[in-house]
């Protein structure tokens, strides 16, 4: 009997935090097959508009294959409504379409980040069957493992669960953020093959939209 | 089959979605239906070209290791019910979320619990909670929680077999008064007064059966929940988190704890307590 493997692994990490007034999402760009490398530059972020982005980890074929879906349902949107998707209603949207391969799964972990309706930065989180929550920030993919504590230290806020209600927004500023983000990639980067060459750093905020940087990593 | 599985599957926003979920609310509701029940499995899941699906599903599960790992318990008691729950969620041994919002508010007299893969509880607790919300334009009137939980029973019993994976509560007030339902994945529906789903239900029930009785005030009953959450977290290594404790009278729920597991501990075991467990002796 033949078997039928519909998927691989192809690595990668990507991160995401939200705080008072802006977002930032990163994401390595290594794209590897067991122990090779498939290619040094391959994004693992689809720009849906200015207010969203989403950031994938896992299969690269699934990977696109998502990519194309979420691309073609927020153009429809966007001429339906006559507006951008807001992030909330894409990470709903991302959530439902994850969840109707149910039985067929995305292998996908995927990351929903960007600017709410206050302006303020929000993150989604997902397993690869569309459960998801709305959190301070977050990591997925290969390297998953090593950064998620070092944020969980780093930016730890109180639980939205908790009564009397706390703020559980991150109180860190926008350039703190984003060194925290390229520590975290430089240090996955020496401990996990899969992560390496270079991250993708985006970075939203009302005023200045969209901002993109490049942050080469060690490339062995 | 095989051109139905690899179908582009666009529900979303065409209108296809909202078709095929309407005659899933149509069927649930004894309405003409569009599609028979066997169809509405397949007309929107795509499925994998493979002869033999529950080993797919297996290989898949042991892939993506989907969100899993609870306690949660809920009792009825004379000035009510209380539903308690901790916040964890694990893939494997890794600990994915100690933030998951484990009580769905289906609406404000009806609660949903999760126990089970995270999405399947999510996304199927969203969905009766549509399917609520069109029995209440159609009759004019609430729906009860007997007619709600069966609606989800239904639901899940013609997925019997795919591998879903949900043991919930469905609780609440109707004009007959309080009530609590057991449903999971297997289709088994059962009402009752006092239940805990879960990982942890083992540890929760020890203290729940131990300190239950029906004429509690409802600071007691409340603490009785979050107690018994407390312990089940203590020992449970995949429940953790916060545990949240609702109240449902007949004016609706309300949220009445949210509190860290860390705090409790300190709380019920201060330092230098001798029933502190795993203290050196």
């Amino acid at each position: 009997m033949s078997r039928w493997s519909p998927y691989d692994l192809n690595g990668g990490t990507c991160i995401a935090i939200g705080g008072e007034g802006y977002c930032i999402v990163a994401a390595s760009t290594r794209l590897s097959t067991g122990f090779s490398i498939l290619t040094a530059d391959k994004s693992m972020i689809l720009e849906v508009n200015d207010k969203c982005l989403i950031a994938s980890a896992g299969f690269d074929g699934d990977r696109s294959q998502l990519h194309k879906v979420l691309t073609f349902r927020s153009e429809n949107y966007e001429h339906f409504h006559k507006k951008p998707m807001s992030c909330p209603a894409m990470a709903q949207m991302l959530g439902n379409t994850l969840y109707y391969k149910r039985f067929f799964p995305y292998y996908t972990f995927n990351l929903c980040a960007g600017l709410d309706d206050q302006g303020r930065g929000c993150v989604y989180t997902y397993d690869a069957i569309g459960s998801h929550e709305r959190v301070g920030y977050s990591c997925q993919g290969s390297g998953k493992d090593l950064v998620q504590p070092v944020l969980d230290n780093q930016l730890k806020a109180p639980s939205i669960l908790e009564l009397p209600p706390k703020v559980a927004v991150t109180s860190l500023s926008q350039a703190e953020a984003i060194e925290t983000v390229k520590i975290a990639f430089s240090a996955a980067s020496e401990r996990d093959i899969y992560t390496g060459d270079a991250v993708e750093i985006f970075i939203l905020t009302p005023e200045h939209g969209v901002q993109k940087e490049i942050l080469p990593l060690r490339r062995d | 089959m095989a051109v139905s599985s690899w179908r582009m599957d666009v529900p979303g926003l065409d209108g296809k979605c909202g078709q095929a979920s309407r005659a899933a609310a149509d069927l649930a509701l004894g309405q003409d239906a569009l599609l028979t029940n066997a169809e509405v499995t397949q007309a929107n899941f795509p499925l994998p070209a493979v002869q033999n699906l529950d080993h797919f599903g297996k290989k898949v599960e042991d892939l993506v290791k989907p969100d899993h790992g609870t306690t949660t318990l809920g009792f009825i008691f004379k000035n009510g019910v209380i539903i308690a729950v901790d916040s964890r969620a694990s893939q494997g041994s890794y600990v994915s979320s100690q933030t998951v919002k484990k009580v769905i508010e289906i609406n404000p007299y009806l609660l949903g619990t999760m126990a089970g893969g995270a999405a399947d509880c999510a996304f199927w607790q969203r969905n009766l909670g549509m399917q609520c919300r069109m029995f209440e334009l159609k009759n004019k009137k609430r729906i009860t929680v007997c007619a709600a939980s069966k609606m989800l029973a239904n639901t899940m019993y013609s997925y019997k077999g795919m591998g879903l994976s949900m043991g919930s509560m469905v609780a609440g007030w109707d004009p007959s008064g309080p009530a609590i339902y057991y449903v999971d994945s297997d289709g088994q529906r059962t009402k009752g007064t006092i239940f805990s789903v879960g990982s942890g239900s083992l540890y929760a029930y020890g203290v729940l059966d131990q300190g239950y009785k029906w004429d509690m005030d409802i600071e007691t009953a409340v603490e009785l929940g979050q107690r018994a959450i407390y312990h089940a977290q203590f020992r449970d290594a995949v429940s953790g988190g916060t545990c949240s404790v609702y109240h449902i009278t007949q004016s609706g729920w309300v949220k009445l704890r949210g509190n860290n597991h860390y705090d409790l501990h300190y709380q019920y075991y201060p330092d230098g307590h001798a029933t502190s467990a795993n203290s050196v002796i």
